[in-house]
């Protein structure tokens, strides 16, 4: 039963062939088993999650409606508040904190029925490619457990890959949830930027951050989509729009008449031959269900690698600014005769990461008197040029198409201490984020020099996000009458247990 | 060797530059749903959004930026069709995420001006104070800092957070700098408060009440020789309390200037607090480096750009200006200018006028609020606002004076009873058995029994010699315990002798 797909689930939910509660409990002993290896987990909520997967089967006794997803279980990232349960972001600076309040997000699962089975870890306040960055260890690719899973939400994406979890939530501020999907051989979407709520998600760097669904099908991840999606009073960046129709273009998944925009500027150098491979192949397999192939140039893409780090630091260095040991968290150094400023310094000193660090202090820098034209007013105009680039390339093709990163998954510790190395595994996701528009990746297939997942990024405009659900069922559907089976069946067992 | 005022305004040229920071009266804090009641319980009205929670997110109160509009359109300023908010970074424990939303660049008003008219020693004289812009931010919690000898954060043994104000919206308005006030300076700075003051009390959209930090104001002052063109070295005063103050705190801040200057010293730029009790300001943060507060605009919010339509219906919503408000009452009631300052002195301008608006005399509503009212305010050291009396009880007991229903002197025992809150003048009536004897009958029984009961008294005036009916009709009103209308008495008594 874990191996099926969320909707899958639902079915046998729905007809009372199996309970929420059986369903749940299934997934705990799973990740009972398994997770001492992958370590996808920073916190397992085993009571909150049979209450709720009990009233679930109360309500369906009764009779009640319920929404397509009630009583299937879920993985949370770590970034998200959600209320009584510890919420750390993968760090020690809030090491203990329960917020007293859901998220948006949260709110929205709990009213969808979505069974919360615990938080994922992730890089520390999602700053990082790899998870590796976590102040509570790294999570290990089910694929390699030798290998990162991506990042930072390598915890979300690795639970369904191990499949301790058939639904996940992550966050995208430069393709963390993208990325992490495609090393793990999951589906994971990033949401029109406004899409779904950002109230509760805890903020790296606002202008960027996006929740969105994971999961291991292209309707198993609009299903989760539709359920989270939607306007927040809450959230005054939320667009006051209805909810794209994501499900019914992930059921359809027609493709025929469509154009398909190949980004030139994301290929070619630098990505590894199994990923362009893949890449190639899914193209021509899209151009065999109805779509054409039309090449677009993006000139600007070149610098959004260097804009993004301007942006997303400077953000970062105020957003995080609130953690100073007054009001949660961490607190150090608070002995007889401490000001509250040694207080401050030795907490952040002590609480925060190495990463996080390094970020906070190119942002201070880049947001300096003197030094903001240079650095942060220059990305801003970077930004909008990617943004034109966007608009100028959907003028000529419905969505557009990429790798989603240059290689298969690296081996954890390979590039740790070369954080520029790191940073280029984001050079195609992060486009998206700086222009707002949606982004999604799926499996594509396994690079044959490496035998791991590779994954295809599909790009659609602002708030039509149906249109790269549309597309990724086309393929997924190709290619999964072309392989026989899922991808993730392809992956090793762990720790003995299939 | 302390400087006089004159000896400093015949060598400098004072420049004036004014902060004010108006806490609106929205219901709401100015980016949660927070109340925003003075006086709460500490940390009763906070929110994850105001004590910065992680993940928790501002959402912009449009009640807020509605009152900021008409006091940019009162100010006579541009009202931006595009402005925006940034964060203002710096770390203090009582600002919960240590950044404050501020708006920098890119204000929602500018380029605004006020008129104020001071006498000077050729009569009045109208000053333009030219407002640079008006802008939106939140205030911070406040901090109380326990066990130090200064009640500074540096030395003291604990400090308590109270977040309640966090969040609070705060209007700031900026002058551009004013020069030539000459020695007027001061009297320029406190009429810019006052009339300002009054501007935002006539929008309704703040409590303006200095005493309680709902109107701040920081004074900024600079000498440089008379003729010179380049400014001198600026200091700002800070925590300038009441009207009074700002004038004072202007004075001796150009004294202070002057001093040092003269010694052949340089002015340091910092901020200064002003200190109610010796009218001195002592030094306070320096602001020699510029603070790098690293603004950046607000990612969280989305760029205010207010309807072109709705700015034009604010406009025309707003109110008559205090200042012209306050010459056409005058002009109306035919008051005399003393008399006209006596009751904006007495801040009772506006309830004399809701008393003339329900009907009553001005010159009647006048006499009762700063008379007797006030007299009774004194009495019990309030403020005439405080008393339970309202401008319809006044109004009402004018009308049943008018009416010859109660005498002056009844009148008075109403409004006694009303401000010691026995009810409203009808039921104060009602229960002290109050009413004007005006029955013929009965007062000439009074009158017959007075004359009879001092016979020569009654003869004299039966042989025209008048001034004497004052002992009768004393004894009169005596017997009718006062509620009798003196002038009918003696109409009534006069007729009854012979001499009417």
């Amino acid at each position: 039963m874990i191996h099926s797909s969320a909707s899958e689930m639902a079915t046998a939910l729905a007809k009372g062939e199996v309970t929420s509660v059986a369903l749940t409990q299934l997934h705990l002993d799973r990740i009972a088993s398994v997770d001492k290896d992958v370590h996808a987990f920073l916190h397992i909520d085993t009571e909150g999650a049979l209450a709720q997967a009990s009233a679930v089967d109360a309500k369906r006794a009764k009779g009640e409606k319920l929404s397509p997803l009630a009583g299937v279980p879920l993985a949370l990232k770590d970034v998200l508040a959600q209320k009584g349960v510890p919420t750390t972001c993968g760090s020690k600076i809030l090491e203990g904190w329960r917020p007293p309040y859901d998220s948006t997000v949260v709110a929205n699962l709990k009213k969808n029925d979505i069974v919360i089975l615990g938080k994922t870890n992730m890089d520390e306040f999602a700053m990082g490619s790899s998870t590796e960055n976590s102040a509570y260890g790294p999570t290990h690719n089910p694929w390699d457990l030798s290998r990162i899973p991506g990042g930072s939400g390598g915890g979300s994406a690795a639970s369904l890959a191990a499949f301790e979890a058939p639904l996940a939530i992550g966050t995208d501020t430069g393709g963390s949830i993208r990325q992490p999907a495609a090393v793990t051989g999951t589906v994971g979407v990033k949401p029109t930027y406004g899409g779904v709520s950002r109230y509760g998600l805890v903020a790296f760097s606002s202008s960027l951050d996006q929740a969105g669904p994971c999961a291991r099908t292209v309707l198993d991840t609009a299903l989760l989509h539709e359920a989270i999606a939607g306007h927040d009073p809450r959230d005054a960046t939320s667009i006051n729009a209805p909810v794209p129709q994501v499900v019914a273009a992930a059921k359809s998944g027609d493709v025929k008449g469509m154009k398909i925009g190949v980004v030139k500027e994301l290929n070619g150098d630098g990505y590894q031959p199994g990923v362009r491979a893949r890449f190639e192949e899914s193209l021509e397999l899209l151009a065999k269900a109805g779509a054409e192939i039309v090449e677009v140039s993006c000139p600007n893409f070149e610098y959004a690698l260097a804009a993004y780090y301007l942006i997303a630091p400077s953000e970062c260095s105020s957003n995080l600014a609130r953690f100073d040991a007054m009001r949660y968290g961490l607190r150090v150094g608070d002995v007889d005769g401490a000001s509250a400023e040694e207080v401050m310094n030795l907490t952040r000193e002590v609480g925060f990461g190495r990463e996080v660090k390094r970020r906070i202090i190119l942002g201070t820098y880049a947001l300096s008197s003197g030094y903001y034209d240079a650095y942060y007013g220059s990305a801003q105009k970077v930004r909008t040029l990617i943004t034109q680039d966007f608009t100028s390339a959907f003028a000529k093709a419905d969505v557009l198409v990429s790798p989603t990163c240059p290689t298969t998954a690296f081996k954890i510790g390979e590039k740790s201490n070369d954080p520029l190395a790191m940073y280029l595994n984001d050079i195609a996701t992060i486009p998206v984020n700086m222009a707002g528009i949606g982004g999604m990746s799926l499996p594509s297939g396994l690079a044959d020099e490496d035998g791991l997942p590779v994954g295809f990024q599909i790009m659609s405009p602002v708030m039509k996000d149906e249109r790269m659900y549309s597309v990724g069922a086309a393929l997924e559907a190709a290619l999964l009458s072309k392989w026989g089976a899922p991808i993730l069946s392809k992956a090793p067992a762990l720790g003995g247990v299939a | 060797m302390s400087l006089t005022y004159e000896d400093v305004v015949s060598k400098y040229e004072p420049v004036l530059g004014l902060e004010v920071h108006v806490e609106l009266n929205t219901n709401s804090k100015m980016f949660c749903g927070c109340s925003t009641t003075f006086g709460a319980e500490p940390n009763t009205q906070t929110c994850p959004v105001c004590l910065a929670l992680p993940g928790a997110l501002p959402v912009v109160n449009e009640k807020a930026i509605e009152s900021t509009i008409k006091i940019g359109l009162a100010l006579n300023c541009s009202i931006a069709p595009f402005s925006r908010f940034a964060r203002k970074n710096y770390f203090y424990p009582d600002m919960p995420k240590n950044f404050q939303i501020s708006q920098y660049d890119e204000p929602i008003c500018v380029n605004g001006y006020v008129d104020v008219e001071i006498e000077t020693d050729e009569g009045p004289k109208k000053f333009r104070v030219e407002v640079e812009r008006v802008h939106m931010e939140e205030d911070t919690g406040k901090s109380l800092h326990v066990g130090g000898a200064t009640g500074r954060i540096h030395g003291a043994e604990y400090s308590l957070l109270d977040y309640n104000r966090a969040g609070i919206p705060l209007v700031e308005i900026v002058t551009k700098i004013v020069p030539g006030t000459g020695k007027y300076a001061p009297e320029v700075a406190k009429a810019y408060v006052a009339e300002l003051r009054d501007i935002l009390r006539s929008l309704g959209v703040s409590d303006v009440k200095m005493e309680q930090g709902s109107l701040r104001c920081d004074a900024n002052v600079s000498l440089r020789l008379i003729g010179a063109e380049k400014l001198g070295t600026r200091s700002e005063t800070k925590n300038v309390n009441s009207l009074r103050s700002v004038e004072r705190a202007v004075r001796g801040e150009m004294i202070r200037h002057a001093e040092l200057l003269n010694k052949g010293e340089r002015v340091v730029q910092e901020t200064r607090h002003f200190q109610e009790e010796s009218g001195l300001t002592r030094s306070g943060r320096s602001k020699e480096q510029a603070e790098d507060y690293r603004y950046f605009p607000e990612p969280d919010l989305v760029p205010v750009e207010p309807d072109a339509a709705w700015i034009e219906e604010l406009r025309a919503q707003l109110p008559e200006r205090p200042s012209v408000h306050r010459k056409r009452l005058q002009e109306e009631w035919s008051v005399p200018d003393k008399e006209m300052a006596a009751m904006i002195n007495a801040d009772l301008l506006d309830t004399v006028e809701a008393t003339v608006i329900l009907g009553s005399d001005p010159t009647k509503a006048r006499s009762w609020w700063l008379g007797e009212i006030s007299r009774i305010a004194n009495e019990q050291n309030v403020s005439v606002k405080e008393l339970a009396i309202t401008p319809t009880d006044v109004a009402e007991i004018v009308a049943l004076v008018a009416k010859g229903e109660l005498t002056d002197k009844l009148a008075r025992q109403v409004v006694e009873g009303v401000i010691a809150g026995e009810g409203k003048p009808a039921a104060v009536i009602a229960a002290r058995g109050i009413k004007v004897v005006n029955d013929d009958s009965a007062l000439m029984a009074a009158i017959e029994k007075a004359c009879a009961e001092q016979p020569e008294t009654a003869d004299k005036v039966r042989n025209g010699h008048l001034p004497a009916a004052g002992a009768l009709i004393g004894a009169i009103m005596k017997e009718t315990k006062g509620q009798a209308d003196a002038a009918r008495v003696r109409e009534l008594l006069l007729s009854f002798l012979g001499q009417a």
